[in-house]
């Protein structure tokens, strides 16, 4: 009997740390939908985008080879070098501010005032470019990507909580670096925008876009920072399921649990989307460990969606959005 | 004395003048020229021509729908008029976004009130000072020394604007939850946190008990006596445009039916006829 108490709480961890993975998701869509009430679906390509760059620019790959080789019959692979982690990152998180930039002029410039399904529309085409310039631009194989992370079961956690408990915790050390790190960006942004004066800037167009203007606030640089910190936060969340599972083409799937856990934690709240995260995470490995065998299992593909429905039945605002109140 | 329309017949323009009561008065600050705007087919605005001068309190005042709103718009680059000139600190202003004529120094109010409601007090009025910090976005991000200093001596500057319009007692207040008269207050404070050469009232008073229009028209007052602003502002109630008030113009169904001390504009029977709704033949 304590076991299945134990093994229920390791699922239970271990839940909780997939949801940081849909938590990451969820807050870089928070971000752009505060700033601009755009409802960004290119979030989880984003991220996608950014573990693709990653690898490419760590293993010194040529963008475009494919294409490039088979336009002029040569036969280039690669640069031949080999970034260190964190140079990379750096590189593909200056990749991710370009991307905002051109995303700003080409796209958004062009739909100021547009009804918000416009917008919508705009980010689902940004979405399948996205994907389709991954592809060409670094192939569609999946890559393994390692940026120095610790991966693996902690043999520390393992041994000790056998001792204490008589059973060993199996929680892996890349989940726990997840959690770590999605904390710590969740603290600096919070920091940034309560403290720093682009912050405030930031939360002035989130409020009032017509007094945002009338204090001198440039609409289309905020839009270009907001852009930037999603891009951010996409790559932080690349970093983390692409050390884990490979850099694939699914993670755009993964990523669209971001939707039920912004239903359930609110779309412009970002304790909202870290808390809505963990509960779905932890929700659906629980779910399938005690229900799933009565139903047949396979549950985590629609436990997340019924529970945002009930939550949308309930309680439309989330656990942590603003309550909706039309306006006479 | 002047009721003219265009600015170069304007026998004032060179050098100021002295106000009653011993204030100077300098040259021009801002000047409208041959102003038209057409929302479609409505004009709005229809060939008005002005200027604000340093130091100066100016008020625009006229019926409603008569175009003041409109006038402040184009003043502050919310709206782009057809034609005309606009002119501020003595060179002619190419179209600008209103952030860029923020960034100028010409800060405004709202006539409905544009806060930012879910912000405390504090933050509302020290947005107000974000054209005036320095610091690069890396500073800021990193919280270099640069960016800390300036958060400090901007947040010093703001508690003197909050000690001067005596709203202490609501820094804290999410502005959305502060009644009416001092919201108009704190969007006050966040324009004059700005430290602008020109401020942009719409209607400040609007609304507003009689007790209240008094502290109000005593800090408009003492922002011009203080700290040297060019005030335009737009107010209906005549008794305190009267009293506020260096010039006037005066609109009526988008054209400029008068200009100049609060006197002549009383006594001008154009202006006598808009307000008594003579009918416009
Ligand atoms: N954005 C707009 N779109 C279309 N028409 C407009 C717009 N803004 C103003 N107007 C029109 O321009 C005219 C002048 O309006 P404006 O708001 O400038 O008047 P006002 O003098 O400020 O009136 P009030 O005293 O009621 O505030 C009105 O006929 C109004 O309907
Ligand atoms: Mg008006």
């Amino acid at each position: 009997m304590p076991d299945t108490f134990f093994y229920a709480l390791e699922v239970s961890l271990n839940g909780l740390m997939a949801g940081v993975m849909y938590s990451l998701v969820a807050l870089g869509f928070v971000l752009i939908f505060k700033a601009s009430g755009i409802f960004n679906y290119a979030q989880g390509v984003l991220a996608l985008f950014a573990a693709l760059t990653l690898v490419g620019l760590q293993n010194g790959q040529v963008p475009f080879a494919h294409l490039i080789n088979a336009v002029f019959g040569t036969s280039i692979h690669g640069f031949g070098w080999q970034l260190p982690g964190i140079i990379a990152i750096l590189l593909t998180a200056l990749v991710m501010v370009g991307l905002a930039i051109l995303i700003e002029r080409y796209i958004l410039k062009h739909l100021v005032n547009q009804e918000p399904i416009i917008l919508f529309m705009a980010t689902i085409g940004l979405a399948y470019f996205l994907e389709g310039l991954g592809d060409v631009m670094w192939g569609a194989d999946i890559k393994k990507l390692d940026v120095g992370l610790p991966q693996g079961i902690s043999d520390a956690i393992e041994s000790t909580t056998y001792e204490w408990f008589g059973y060993g915790f199996f929680i892996d050390r890349l989940d726990m670096v997840a959690a770590v790190v999605a904390a710590l960006l969740v603290a600096s942004l919070t920091l940034f925008s309560q403290y720093t004066k682009y912050g405030r800037a930031l939360r002035a167009v989130a409020d009032d876009h017509q007094a945002a203007l009338s204090v001198g606030i440039s609409l289309r640089f905020i839009w270009v920072l907001v852009w930037s910190i999603a891009g951010f936060v996409a790559l932080v969340a690349g970093i983390m399921w692409g050390s884990k599972s490979g850099v694939q083409f699914s993670l755009s799937l993964i990523a669209l649990k971001a939707l039920p856990v912004l239903m359930l934690g609110g779309f412009t709240s970002i304790p909202g989307a870290i808390v809505g995260g963990l509960i779905i995470g932890m929700g659906e490995k629980l779910f399938e460990f005690f229900i799933g065998p009565l139903v047949g299992g396979a549950t985590e593909n629609w436990f997340a969606y019924v529970l945002a429905l009930l939550f949308l039945v309930f309680r439309p605002q989330g656990l942590f959005g603003e309550k909706i109140i039309e306006r006479v | 004395m002047n009721l003219q329309d265009t600015p170069q017949d304007n026998p004032m323009t060179a050098e100021g003048y002295t106000t009653p009561d011993g204030r100077k008065i300098g040259g021009v600050l801002m000047e409208m020229r041959n102003i038209t705007l057409r929302f479609g087919g409505v004009k709005a605005i229809t060939d008005i021509s002005f200027d604000i001068r340093e130091g100066e309190i100016r008020a625009i005042i006229g019926p409603n729908g008569a175009g003041k709103s409109s006038m402040l718009n184009v003043i502050s680059g919310f709206y782009v008029p057809q034609e005309g000139e606009v002119w501020f600190r003595g060179r002619k202003r190419p179209p600008m976004k209103p952030y860029q004529v923020a960034r100028q120094g010409i800060a405004r109010t709202f006539q409905n009130i544009a806060l930012f409601e879910g912000m405390s007090v504090l933050d509302n009025i020290m947005t107000g000072r974000l054209t005036l910090m320095k610091s690069g976005i890396l500073q800021q991000a990193m919280w270099w020394g640069r960016a800390e200093r300036e958060e400090t001596e901007h947040r010093e500057k703001v508690e003197k604007i909050i000690d001067f319009l005596e709203i202490q007692h609501i820094r804290k207040t999410p502005v959305g939850r502060l009644p009416y008269g001092l919201k108009k207050r704190v969007e006050l404070a966040r324009a004059l946190a700005a430290e602008p050469r020109l401020l942009l009232l719409d209607e400040p008073m609007a609304g507003m008990n009689v007790e209240e229009k008094e502290d109000m028209s005593r800090f408009i007052l003492d922002v011009n006596d203080e700290f040297g602003t060019t005030i335009a502002l737009i107010e209906h109630d005549m008794g305190v445009v009267m009293d506020l008030s260096d010039r006037v113009v005066v609109m009526d169904y988008g054209k400029k039916i008068g200009d100049g001390t609060p006197d002549e504009v009383r006594n001008n029977q154009a202006v006598i006829d808009a307000y008594l709704g003579v009918a416009h033949d």
